[in-house]
């Protein structure tokens, strides 16, 4: 290594040559094979899609003010939620932290130089950004009214245009699956010498078991869609009842994949809180073995659930039975990951700076979220919340809330990492309180509004929903202005940010045992590892990941 | 999908990518992103195998009927193509593997043929169904099978399910034409032949799926 750590810390170092400057030009970053620029590239592009996202989230909540019109006619509206959730689920969720902190970590975290399949894995991010035009071009011009579930047979009949979404969202299933294909096989094949499994850090196991799921689910999805837009453009009436099809079989399919991409979403996040607690409370994690493997419960687990969606599809009651008690040991997993991270913090010496606000927030909203999500999978309970927007707060808590938090731990505990400059924590932590409490503040009110009956994607509701309604948009605007707050002091702080020092957080993860940002072939000498993961557990001792 | 790129150190396998250690690993990693693949193949295809399932379910004399429509002999004789061109593909990489170049040239050139038979089989039958109107949705007007209820669904999943696998039959025709290609400039040898080897994993599943499409869809 160039310097040891502690070292590092006292005089701050900036590496001359890194793989930022190493190549210049526009091509260079196109043309790349190195996954640390594709990261990066992932990571402007999805900053991208959440602000589209974002920007439809916030024309959705204005509607919503008033019980009548507001700001736009009922069709517009459809387009808007259509358009927030199709952007924020396939664009922004599913993608982002595989495709920027898997990408830019993992190989880090595995002491190798690269993926398995470098170009495999630039041609990802291409189809990433083919799909994306394509969905997003498709709904802004075609204006598709589906919602991101695409249900048949609406889906197969309305005049609006859907086949560019559904094409753009099977070209993303690819980006998707030859990501999650690169990196089970990097894991597999690229872990350096004396890094076996039970030594790999915590977020390395979450992005393995989420690409198993990325893996196995994405052909279903992307069959699903495009039968979807063959059967717009045939009418074969594969979906269409009135033609001795069944729309079950569909929500089958939809959901076949569709419940597993929660996990997508969430594993990856709990991948990153695994890391990050550790790194804040400078304790061992406890019980690894446990969060370890409670990924994969959780991966395998998450395949059979689906029927939950259906409750009120007309499935057997056994069905049902069946569905909701798989569903509940996707409880018992989570619950086996909070107990353990509660554990870690025990006795931590634990940093109050902006990540620990966040995984406050992760804590309470995966708990939270996760309570209401053993509720609605009780069958008699679902039968009442469903279509409601109680189900909308639930999933917006455990899948939103969760990925949100995950992405902001995520952005900065490796920020410096990426770029080699520090933010401002007081700009931070301001900012951390306004995300965590305006996203209680927005998505409370929908339990409750929810629990009293109104139906969600609905236009105009009755006057007695309005004050939550309204409380539920105000959470949104500070939701927002936080957003806008982070925004600044990161640009802010990737232009004139103090420079960081190879190890800001004297963190023990192996991609922080090189300078940051990293040099273009990773570590200056071949990595060797020679103990667990996590090992904060004897401070002041001299703790070396890396042996020459 | 890695390889390739000449970094000739001179203790260097010449196929060896920068970020792989030795050629085992190297090639470890290609296999184990190949059945991947094969996976994700598998799953694709399991959707429709579901569709035919359910339909095949709530139709069933509909689905007998229908069944009785397409031409066996000329799915027999696909299935035959297929299971030989299986054979010679697999002779192909042993003959790789054992450096007989020519052989394994043959055995390939072979192979393709049989891809190009089977596909002109396929228009066969399908240029008959067209003529008949044995078709999907709206387009189906044959007349001795509109007495049973959503017979034009057999003939969607008919078309996606055949439409689907002989577009699969292009690809790894295509994919076996590059790999021929690889074997006659000499670029695999019984050093290297992971990516014939992968061909031929590939051109295996295209087969294995048409094992269970023939009597899905013509025998029972």
């Amino acid at each position: 290594m160039s310097q040891p750590s502690p070292a590092s810390a006292d005089n701050p170092h900036y590496p001359a040559v890194n793989y930022l400057n190493a190549d210049r030009g526009v091509k260079s970053w196109l043309l790349t094979l190195d996954h640390k620029r594709i990261a990066v590239m992932y990571l402007a592009s999805v900053l991208v899609m959440f602000l589209v996202g974002g920007i439809f989230a916030m024309a959705v909540r204005l509607e919503l003010l008033t019980p009548g019109p507001t700001i736009m006619g009922a069709n517009t509206y459809n387009r808007m939620f259509t358009l927030h959730g199709v952007v924020m689920i396939f664009l922004f969720m599913i993608p982002a932290i595989p495709g920027v902190f898997g990408n830019f970590c993992m190989p880090l975290m595995l002491g190798a130089k690269d993926v398995a399949f470098p170009k495999l894995n630039l041609l990802s991010l291409y189809l990433y950004w083919t799909g994306a035009i394509l969905a997003v071009a498709g709904m802004v011009m075609g204006g598709t009214d589906t919602g991101w579930t695409l249900y048949a047979p609406y889906s197969t009949t309305t005049p609006m245009t859907v086949f560019p979404v559904v094409l753009g969202i099977f070209i993303l299933g690819f980006s998707s699956i030859l990501t999650g294909l690169n990196f089970i096989v990097t894991i597999h094949t690229l872990r350096a010498p004396g890094l076996t499994w039970m030594r790999m850090q915590l977020f390395v196991w979450a992005i393995y078991a989420t690409s198993i799921i990325q893996v196995l689910a994405t052909p279903v999805i992307g069959l699903t869609v495009m039968l979807v837009g063959i059967e717009k453009i045939g009418g074969f009436g594969l979906f269409d009842a009135t033609k001795g099809g069944d729309p079950v079989l569909f929500q089958h399919f939809f959901w076949f994949y569709s419940h597993p991409a929660v996990y997508i979403m969430v594993l990856p996040s709990m991948g990153v809180v695994s890391d990050a607690i550790a790194a804040v409370a400078r304790k061992n994690v406890f019980g690894y073995k446990m969060i370890a493997y409670s990924s994969l419960g959780i991966a395998f687990v998450g395949f059979f659930a689906w029927g939950h969606h259906m409750f009120v599809s007309g499935q057997s009651p056994f069905d049902n039975g069946a569905f909701a008690v798989i569903s509940m040991f996707v409880g018992v997993f989570t619950a086996i990951k909070v107990f353990n991270w509660v554990g870690t913090l025990y006795r931590g010496a634990i940093a109050i700076n902006a990540m620990f606000v966040y995984i406050c927030g992760f804590l309470f909203f995966v708990v939270f979220g996760g309570m209401t999500g053993i509720a609605v999978a009780t069958v008699s309970l679902d039968v009442h919340w469903h279509d409601t927007y109680f189900v909308v707060a639930h999933f917006h808590f455990i899948m939103v809330g969760a990925v949100i938090m995950g992405f902001l731990i995520a952005i900065h505990y490796w920020f410096p990492k990426m770029f080699g400059r520090m933010y401002h924590e007081g700009w931070a932590m301001v900012a951390s309180s306004f995300i965590v409490l305006g996203f209680i503040a927005t998505f409370l009110p929908q339990f409750l509004v929810g629990n009293a009956g109104m139906p969600r994607r609905y236009y105009m509701y009755p006057e007695r929903f309005q004050a939550m309604n309204v409380a539920s948009t105000t959470g949104s605007s500070l939701l927002a202005f936080g957003f806008i707050i982070i925004a600044i002091y990161l640009i802010y702080a990737l232009v004139r940010g103090e420079i960081a020092g190879d190890n800001p957080w004297k963190s023990m993860g192996v991609e922080w045992q090189t300078t940051s940002p990293p040099d273009k072939h990773n570590f200056a000498k071949p990595v060797v590892i020679t103990q667990d993961p996590h090992s904060y557990q004897k401070p002041g001792e001299e703790v070396e990941h890396v042996v020459i | 999908m890695s390889s390739s790129d000449g970094h000739a150190h001179s203790s260097r396998h010449p196929h060896l990518a920068e970020h792989f250690e030795t050629i085992q690993q190297q090639d470890y990693a290609a296999r184990l992103g190949m059945w991947l693949f094969l996976g994700t193949e598998v799953l694709l295809f399991a959707g429709l195998f579901l569709g035919y399932t359910v339909y095949r379910h709530f139709y069933h004399a509909t689905w007998h009927a229908c069944s009785q429509a397409l031409n066996v002999w000329m799915g027999m004789g696909n299935t035959l193509v297929l299971i030989s061109s299986s054979l010679t593909v697999a002779l192909a990489l042993w003959a790789v593997r054992v450096g007989k170049k020519n052989l394994a040239i043959g055995m390939l050139v072979f192979t393709i043929i049989c891809a190009i038979g089977f596909l002109c089989i396929k228009y066969l039958e399908y240029k008959h169904k067209f003529e008949l109107g044995e078709l999907p949705g709206k387009w189906f007007r044959a007349e001795e099978l509109m007495q049973y209820p959503a017979a034009n669904m057999y003939f969607t999943i008919y078309f996606l399910t055949t439409g689907l696998h002989a577009f699969h039959v292009i690809v790894a025709m295509s994919v076996l034409i590059w790999v021929m290609k690889g074997i006659i400039k000499g670029r695999y040898t019984p050093d290297y032949f992971v990516p014939v080897e992968l061909g031929a994993l590939y051109w295996h599943l295209v087969d294995l799926v048409w094992i269970f499409l023939f009597p899905l869809l013509y025998l029972i």
